[in-house]
């Protein structure tokens, strides 16, 4: 438990707090663009470099790219004026906070059970390539469906309906 | 507290921050926002089991962590598709205003 690690720790959790407390849109999802960084900074202090650049190529280049063109195209930006939190927001913060007790107090009783290993792995990308076509061969081609899918799916749901009613 | 169980807590409280965000925003982009930091936490899980895992050389965790980023990249599309499609339609991405199954 470093200096480093609480400083990005306190990054993350706070950009995802920004992102589901602010009230306007556009705010919301550059906050949770810092909790994206701050997760692939979290990977990258776990010795976990392709997963931490593939984080931010994937989360930061596109998911927020695209979180962004959705507030936009929906106009989003407008922040309502009857408030951004759902009436029942009292059984929801409830819920979170029962979920995070629960799994909390497990970690917090189980952890020390654990066998750790402190040695860092010594993981290259070419032992992720040579996996990834070796062993995990049938989920790649899988993923490559499913992103082929979803890519064909979301251009379909998205496209204007001809001969709608508005 | 060992660095494993200090990753695990952080998981843990943006989990707890994405479910809160997707139960209690009205918006629907925002229940995706919410969804999408459920998924980095389940990720966070993965990567800090993997480093601190008898066999990192396996390279589980790291596997089911990269497949979870692009099956969660594929949600995001679709998903956000759906809300335009949504809004389109309604004229709304408030959840609550959209009540009805007939439009």
């Amino acid at each position: 438990m470093t200096v480093v690690f609480y400083l990005i720790a306190a990054l993350t959790v706070a950009g995802a707090l920004a992102a589901v407390l602010l009230k306007n849109l556009v705010h919301c999802a550059l906050a949770v663009t810092v909790a994206f960084g701050g997760l692939a900074l979290l990977f990258l202090s776990l010795d976990a470099q392709f997963a931490g650049f593939v984080q931010i190529l994937v989360y930061i280049g596109a998911v927020a790219i695209l979180i962004v063109f959705a507030i936009l195209l929906t106009r989003g930006s407008d922040v309502p004026k009857d408030g951004v939190f759902s009436p029942t927001w009292l059984t929801g913060v409830a819920i979170a906070a029962a979920v995070f007790a629960v799994i909390g107090w497990a970690v917090i009783n189980s952890v020390n059970a654990i066998p750790q290993q402190a040695a860092v792995p010594h993981v290259t990308v070419h032992d992720i390539g040579i996996a990834l076509v070796g062993p995990y061969v049938l989920p790649l081609e899988i993923v490559a469906l499913l992103l082929t899918a979803a890519t064909v799916g979301a251009v379909i749901v998205a496209m204007h309906e001809k001969g709608g009613s508005e | 507290m060992t660095p494993l169980g200090g990753y695990l807590l952080i998981a843990v409280l943006m989990f707890a921050i994405g479910l809160a965000g997707a139960l209690v925003r009205r918006n629907a982009i925002l229940v995706l926002i919410g969804i999408e930091l459920m998924l980095n936490s389940a990720n966070l899980n993965f990567i800090a089991f993997w480093r601190y895992g008898p066999h990192p050389e396996a390279l589980t965790g790291m596997m089911f962590a990269i497949f979870s980023i692009a099956v969660a990249a594929a949600e995001a599309a679709v998903g956000l598709g759906l809300v335009i499609a949504i809004y389109r339609h309604t004229h709304t991405t408030e959840i609550d205003k959209i009540n009805r199954m007939k439009g």
